[in-house]
């Protein structure tokens, strides 16, 4: 395998004195599939964010095909980000745009290509994720699945090489839910890009990926393919991949000794 | 009791220290937008669709509002001036405060809650929906995209906007005192014309009306973009664009006033 | 919306908007009668001004020739020196008489200009070597009252 395209060395971040991320370190190659999982609140999107340089780390560093994201300058930033797409939970579509303009959004905004070929392009993208038929349609009348397919078809616009996906699954039902699964996994060999899934939904994303990172208080808890991760006897990655409701991650949240939070008194005692 | 003093004081000290903070922000960010409009005039067309927005939509507010405006001055002026029987001076009086004052203020104050309101909201639900994240992820500025082309359509479409809500005003005065009233029409116009002038009034009206268009504006974007990204957050913002707009205009419209009619007259 | 409708609507708002801006200046205010910098200067020393201010006409027979531009207090003769910008077009002689009047018992103040016979005409900067300043109302009464005073 050639060199890894991200490489997360230390990385830690907090926001105003409370921290997200404590000391995060993952490599992750290309052309695969990879997942990152981790309870609601670990951190998970904001490391994205900082891959995508939208945040800067407090400590350590993110390196994307070989260079520091946060050391970059504006200009070489914006060059970078032009080969990353990024699909947001709910599609982050541009709601005064159509199908086909959001579309062809980053091709009108990077290149100088004639509106024939973005046409040509726009439909061929479109087609891909299905939705060929729906490029008249606006954002306000396509479903979850839909914004989300629509989305997915935007980001690989300019045929990135690298796709990070903040939470694809959330509220779909069962069918969209597969297929953007399987959509994600087919358009990464298709087009040779890397993608990087945040998720905690398990069984669908177990389904696709080709390696699991476990994210929990602000560190790597455990990472393997699927198939370890599913005979994994760590207990986080156990009650996690169980959907277990207790365990290492307790289900209270840190509180006072409930006695005394209900001011009893303790004479019974 | 001293310590409540002191924390009524340290929240005294708080709001103010939170107000000025906000105060930079909004000063920094409103130079932003000034360094990041070279996009807007080279694709003109961005600019152009969002005077449909905030220009031609408001059309119809700004139109009524000024001809009932002017009605209400051509009866309230003839009422007074009749009695000293210099009914002919309705147009003077309508004319002068229409230019001077309610054209630019008035037509400002709707602009505000009819333009400024729709662009922060939809900035703010922009930012809530992370369509202004993934524009940024598309390695596409959004201050430049988004913010920058409606500032401009706000502070273009405004003179133009007060100078409408004058002529409006103008004749809707002319309908009251002239048609209805049937104050000499001649000495309707000619004594407006003899007092309204051109430099002085009219091109000070526009310049007003120029201000407060900016003013709107950047007050209405970087709320917008300042909302916390939440149903309650934009509503909130919204709000503010008003509110806060509506002081800037009154408070602005003083010190404009006070440098333009210093001493004269 | 379709781009076309949105350009003709724009257009359509802008055209409006200039014309509103063209209505005010030529129907309300008074541009047609506008005409800048052709105007020449000239000066005149006042005893004094009574309530005259900047931007009160100057007339003629009773016809707005110019529109006094500045007024100040001058500490080498002690009186007020006032400027005035006349239309290029009237040409006054030399030996024009400047007095400050008002119209009607309470109007406004305005300066009106008697012109002589002199066959040179005044030219840009020039002195009004002749003026009459200005009826003080205390002043005429404090007249009428010694002039009465005397004749007992």
């Amino acid at each position: 395998m050639s060199e890894p395209l991200i490489e997360i060395k230390d990385l830690a971040f907090s926001y105003s004195a409370r921290p997200i991320l404590k000391s995060v370190n993952m490599t992750m190659s290309r052309g695969k599939v990879i997942a990152i999982m981790g309870g609601s609140g670990s951190g998970k999107t904001t490391l994205l964010r900082l891959i995508g340089g939208e945040v800067k780390p407090t400590a350590g560093c993110v390196k994307v095909a070989g260079q520091v994201v946060h050391k970059l300058g504006r200009n070489d930033l914006f060059r970078l980000r032009r080969k990353m797409g990024m699909l947001f939970q709910f599609g982050a579509l541009f709601t005064d745009l159509s199908v086909f303009d959001n579309v062809a959004f980053q091709m009108r905004e990077h290149t100088n290509l004639p509106e024939s070929m973005i046409r040509d392009l726009v439909l061929m993208k479109l087609h891909a994720v299905g939705l060929r038929g729906a490029y008249h349609l606006m954002p306000a009348e396509l479903s979850g699945g839909m914004a989300r397919r629509v989305a997915l078809a935007r980001s690989i616009a300019l045929d990135p090489m690298l796709i990070m996906y903040d939470e694809p699954f959330t509220g779909l039902d069962p069918i969209s839910l597969s297929v953007i699964g399987s959509l994600i996994r087919r358009l990464t060999d298709a087009l040779g890009m890397t993608s990087i899934v945040v998720t905690h939904d398990v069984q669908e994303s177990l389904k696709i990926v080709d390696y699991v990172y476990f994210l929990a208080d602000g560190v790597i808890t455990a990472h393997g393919t699927p198939a370890e991760v599913k005979e994994s006897v760590t207990p986080f990655v156990h009650q996690f991949v169980h959907g277990e409701e207790d365990g290492p991650v307790p289900f209270h949240y840190p509180a006072e000794m409930y006695q005394e939070d209900l001011r009893l008194e303790t004479h019974f005692a | 009791m001293p310590k409540r003093i002191i924390t009524s004081i340290q929240a005294i000290g708080h709001r103010v220290i939170d107000g000025i903070w906000r105060l930079g922000c909004a000063a920094r960010f409103f130079v932003l937008v000034l360094l990041k409009s070279m996009t807007s005039f080279l694709r003109f067309t961005l600019v152009i669709r969002e005077i449909y927005f905030v220009g031609v939509l408001s059309l119809i507010i700004i139109l009524v509002s000024g001809l009932f405006v002017g009605m209400v001055l051509g009866l309230q002026g003839y009422e007074t001036l009749q009695k000293y029987g210099s009914e002919s001076a309705v147009g003077t009086l309508v004319a002068l405060s229409l230019v001077r004052e309610l054209g630019p203020v008035m037509s400002a104050l709707l602009f505000a809650s009819r333009a400024g309101s729709a662009i922060t909201a939809e900035i703010g639900l922009m930012k809530a929906t992370e369509q202004l994240s993934a524009m940024g992820m598309m390695a596409v500025d959004p201050i430049a995209r988004i913010v920058a082309p409606r500032f401009w359509a706000g502070v273009i479409s405004m003179p133009l906007l007060a100078a409408m809500f004058s002529v409006m005003g103008v004749f809707g005065g002319y309908l009251v005192a002239v048609v209805f009233i049937g104050v000499d029409e001649g000495s309707f116009w000619s004594s407006m014309q003899n007092a309204v002038d051109f430099r002085y009034d009219i091109v000070n009206g526009v310049i007003k009306s120029c201000f407060f268009g900016v003013a709107v504006t950047a007050i209405a974007v970087f709320e917008g973009f300042d909302a916390p990204p939440t149903a309650e957050g934009v509503s909130g913002a919204t709000t503010r664009t008003v509110v806060t707009s509506a002081l800037a205009i009154l408070g602005l419209d003083f010190v404009l006033t006070s440098f333009m009619f210093r001493g004269v007259d | 919306m379709q781009r076309t409708i949105m350009d003709f609507w724009v257009g359509l708002f802008v055209m409006t908007g200039m014309g509103a801006l063209l209505i005010l200046g030529l129907k309300v205010g008074n541009l047609t009668t506008y005409n800048t910098g052709e105007s020449y200067t000239l000066i005149g020393n006042f005893e004094n001004i009574g309530g005259l201010k900047i931007r009160a006409p100057v007339k003629s027979a009773g016809v707005v020739v110019g529109r006094v531009t500045d007024i100040q207090f001058s500490l080498e003769t002690y009186d007020a020196v006032v400027t005035v910008g006349i239309n290029a077009y009237y040409r006054f002689p030399k030996d024009t008489f400047a007095s400050i009047l008002t119209s009607g018992l309470l109007g406004e103040q305005y300066i009106g200009l008697s012109p002589g016979g002199d066959e040179e005409m005044l030219a840009e900067g020039d002195k009004i070597m002749k003026t009459n300043s200005a009826m003080v109302l205390e002043e005429m009464v404090g007249r009428f009252l010694f002039d009465k005073a005397a004749e007992d």
